[in-house]
């Protein structure tokens, strides 16, 4: 059974874009802390993509731990979509790029965007509870 | 690297030894290096460029009817049509009150082709007179001439005579929009009210159109386009139905 935890959009810049919690009763960090988690990863998805023993490589795709895992899709423009999940999910990329595609609609479109900056559209809050519901 | 030129002080019009035509023309003159001359070049841009298809203002009228637009590219370009025209606001009455303008533009040339692609072919072509064809008109034709499928209802206003609203319960522009809270009044259907407006002007119903959000439980995004008709509309009218 999967479980869904927290869910964030990472801008070029490594700047926090979007966050979002998705099941309840998990540890609820300070926004603050939300930051900082999103600043971290982008610094070490730009390391990882140096680290490859084999050549040219993206950046670190899924963080394992012993009970969760981490996915994180770059897109072409830069833009992180970084997902937490239990480890029996199996489809969490079909899901990342479902949001990726919610994001081009609802937020790219959206003339009250200014692009990079933090997400407020209740258009694209409703969109991913109706694709990914309550996390369970 | 100047080619001859005349004497400043000398007129163009002088019978001097420099013909006019001698001097403006670059090929002609007598500089070390040769310009190769400006016409030739543009020829052959221009026919290197499209060979064989025609260019979007030559096709048939008629052959592009079931031609359809990508809705993302559309998005795109009316997002940037509200963000163009944010910038240059002060007011969302003002910013309502531009889209429509805009709107009517688009309005005046859809009513035109509407009409043409229905009417041209046949021996007797029509034209609505009475409001409420014209309103049907507008409800089915137009919206599927626009968006694909026809508005999804028309009512008449009890409280004023000359009140009647189309309601759109999934406006295609606004598909992608999210207005934030602080102008919540916006309706970026404005666009569509100025095309209704600028449809009912040409057909002869002048009226003042404006959109308005009626969101429902079933459908948040629910639109409803305002009609308010001039008095004269409706002294014709009255006198058209004796």
């Amino acid at each position: 059974m999967a479980i869904f935890g927290l869910g964030q959009i990472i801008n070029k810049a490594g700047g926090l874009v979007y966050q979002r919690n998705f099941a309840e009763g998990l540890a609820q960090l300070t926004s603050n802390e939300y930051l900082v988690l999103a600043g971290t990863l982008h610094g070490i998805h730009a390391i990882t993509s140096r680290l490859s023993p084999v050549g040219s490589s993206s950046g670190a795709q899924v963080i394992e731990g012993e009970t969760f895992k981490m996915t994180i899709l770059l897109t072409i423009t830069g833009t992180k979509f970084v997902l937490l999940t239990s480890l029996s999910e199996t489809t969490v990329e079909a899901m990342l790029q479902k949001v990726y595609d919610i994001y081009g609609d609802a937020v790219m479109k959206n003339p009250f965007h200014t692009p990079e900056m933090p997400i407020r559209s209740e258009r694209f809050d409703a969109r991913i509870t109706a694709l990914i519901g309550t996390g369970s | 690297m100047a080619y001859s030129q005349p004497h400043p002080r000398l007129s163009v019009l002088s019978t001097s030894s420099q013909s006019s035509t001698e001097h403006l023309s670059p090929t002609t003159t007598s500089t070390r290096f040769s310009l190769p001359s400006a016409p030739s070049i543009q020829s052959t841009l221009a026919k290197s460029s499209l060979p064989n298809r025609p260019n979007i203002y030559d096709r048939n009228l008629n052959k592009t009817r079931i031609v359809e637009v990508s809705a993302s590219a559309y998005a795109f370009l009316f997002s940037e049509l509200v963000q163009y025209t944010q910038s240059r606001v002060s007011g969302i009455n003002d910013l309502e009150r531009r889209l429509n303008t805009l709107g009517y533009r688009v309005g005046t040339r859809v009513l035109e082709l509407m009409s043409w692609r229905a009417e041209a072919s046949s021996k007797t072509p029509k034209r609505e007179i009475r409001f409420l064809p014209a309103l049907m008109s507008i409800h089915t034709q137009l919206w599927k001439a626009v968006f694909g499928k026809p508005a999804d209802a028309i009512e008449k206003s009890v409280e004023n005579a000359d009140e009647y609203m189309i309601i759109d319960n999934d406006p295609p522009f606004e598909r992608h929009i999210s207005v934030p809270r602080d102008m919540s009044q916006l309706s970026c259907s404005s666009f569509t009210a100025g095309i209704v407006e600028a449809v009912l002007d040409g057909l002869g119903f002048p009226a003042r159109v404006t959109a308005h959000n009626t969101p429902n439980s079933q459908y948040p995004t629910r639109t409803t386009i305002l009609i308010k008709l001039e008095k004269s509309v409706l002294e014709r009218e009255d006198l058209l139905k004796q």
